[in-house]
């Protein structure tokens, strides 16, 4: 059966991993046509140093970056949990290949994309 | 006097922001003209026209009667994909294309890097195009996680598409600033706002 894979990694498993395990876990799957669903998201760092380590590995005939979709992150409310959260609450955060997976409609609550499968 | 010169602080640094084509530069250039007459970059409409971030340092705005001295960063634009195919489309020849892509992704990671550097930053959106995406999301992230002030300046009001009531929705708890760096309309306002929000 010729399709995409899509991998649903749940929170447990990241909070065990690094920030670069997470991030080289993601780009290996990625560049091999598979579809990472991270159910708490990564933080904002994460976040950037991802894309930074993607631009670092595109190249011209090959890999051309990703698509990564997470929703706002959430306001924390009260005067303590703006003190001493370290991070705010990462949310589910998809991510795919940029040439298989487009995004059709995100907004607050909402991430709508099309995913097709990887040539053969 | 030694004494002051020593302890007084630096000028603030702020990192002008966001993904290719909102007008960053074009934004850059009307600061740096409005307050030191000169220009910073070239401008395009074929995205990733900034391939490295540029800062002026020294340049001091007057609002409301008090003054503020910035270091202005024009960084490249934000993205998380780059395809050559892309650039061709505009007419590159496939070699020319393919540089360009690759000083594209140089200047992404050059952005990211200056994050680390910066005081503050303006966060430029093209009005006409849909606020939640994910660099804008990442970018607002960051900047909420190391608790450093924003401004976003929604761009591009002059043309008919534009809404920048939308971005304010999308991102309430911001200030935001609709202008067209281009048409030089509301630029007062964000010299106002930036003043406030950077100057304290």
């Amino acid at each position: 059966m010729r399709g995409v894979q899509i991998d649903l990694i749940s929170s447990e498993r990241l909070s065990s991993m690094t920030s670069m395990e997470k991030i080289r876990l993601i780009l290996d799957e990625v560049q091999e046509g598979k579809i990472v669903v991270l159910e708490s998201g990564l933080d904002p760092q994460e976040e950037t140093k991802l894309i930074e380590v993607t631009m670092s590995e595109i190249s011209p005939e090959g890999f051309i970056g990703i698509e990564i979709e997470s929703y706002p992150q959430k306001r924390r409310q009260g005067l303590l949990a703006k003190l001493f959260s370290k991070n705010p609450h990462a949310r589910l955060t998809v991510i795919g290949p940029a040439n298989q997976m487009k995004m059709l409609h995100k907004d607050r609550d909402l991430i709508s994309a099309l995913v097709s499968a990887p040539e053969a | 006097m030694w004494f002051k010169r020593f302890f007084k602080k630096r000028s603030t640094r702020i990192g002008i922001y966001g993904p290719p084509n909102a007008g960053k530069t074009t934004l850059a250039n009307r600061i740096i003209k409005d307050w030191s007459g000169e220009a910073m970059g070239s401008t395009s409409e074929i995205p990733h026209e900034t391939r490295r971030a540029k800062r002026r340092e020294g340049v001091t705005i007057t609002s409301n009667g008090s003054a503020v001295t910035f270091d202005i960063v024009d960084t490249p634009g934000l993205a998380t994909k780059i395809d050559f195919h892309d650039f061709m489309s505009f007419g590159l020849e496939e070699e020319e294309a393919k540089r360009r892509a690759k000083e594209a992704t140089e200047g992404v990671i050059d952005a990211i890097k200056w994050l680390e550097d910066l005081d503050g930053i303006l966060l430029v959106m093209d009005s006409t195009d849909d606020p939640f995406t994910q660099v804008n999301v990442t970018v607002i992230g960051n900047m909420e996680a190391r608790r450093l002030p924003l401004l976003i300046v929604a761009n591009k009001i002059d043309l008919p598409d534009s809404a920048p009531a939308r971005i304010h929705s999308a991102f309430p708890q911001h200030p935001m600033v609709p202008i067209s760096a281009l048409e030089n309309t509301n630029i007062d306002k964000l010299y106002n706002a930036m003043a406030d929000h950077f100057g304290g």
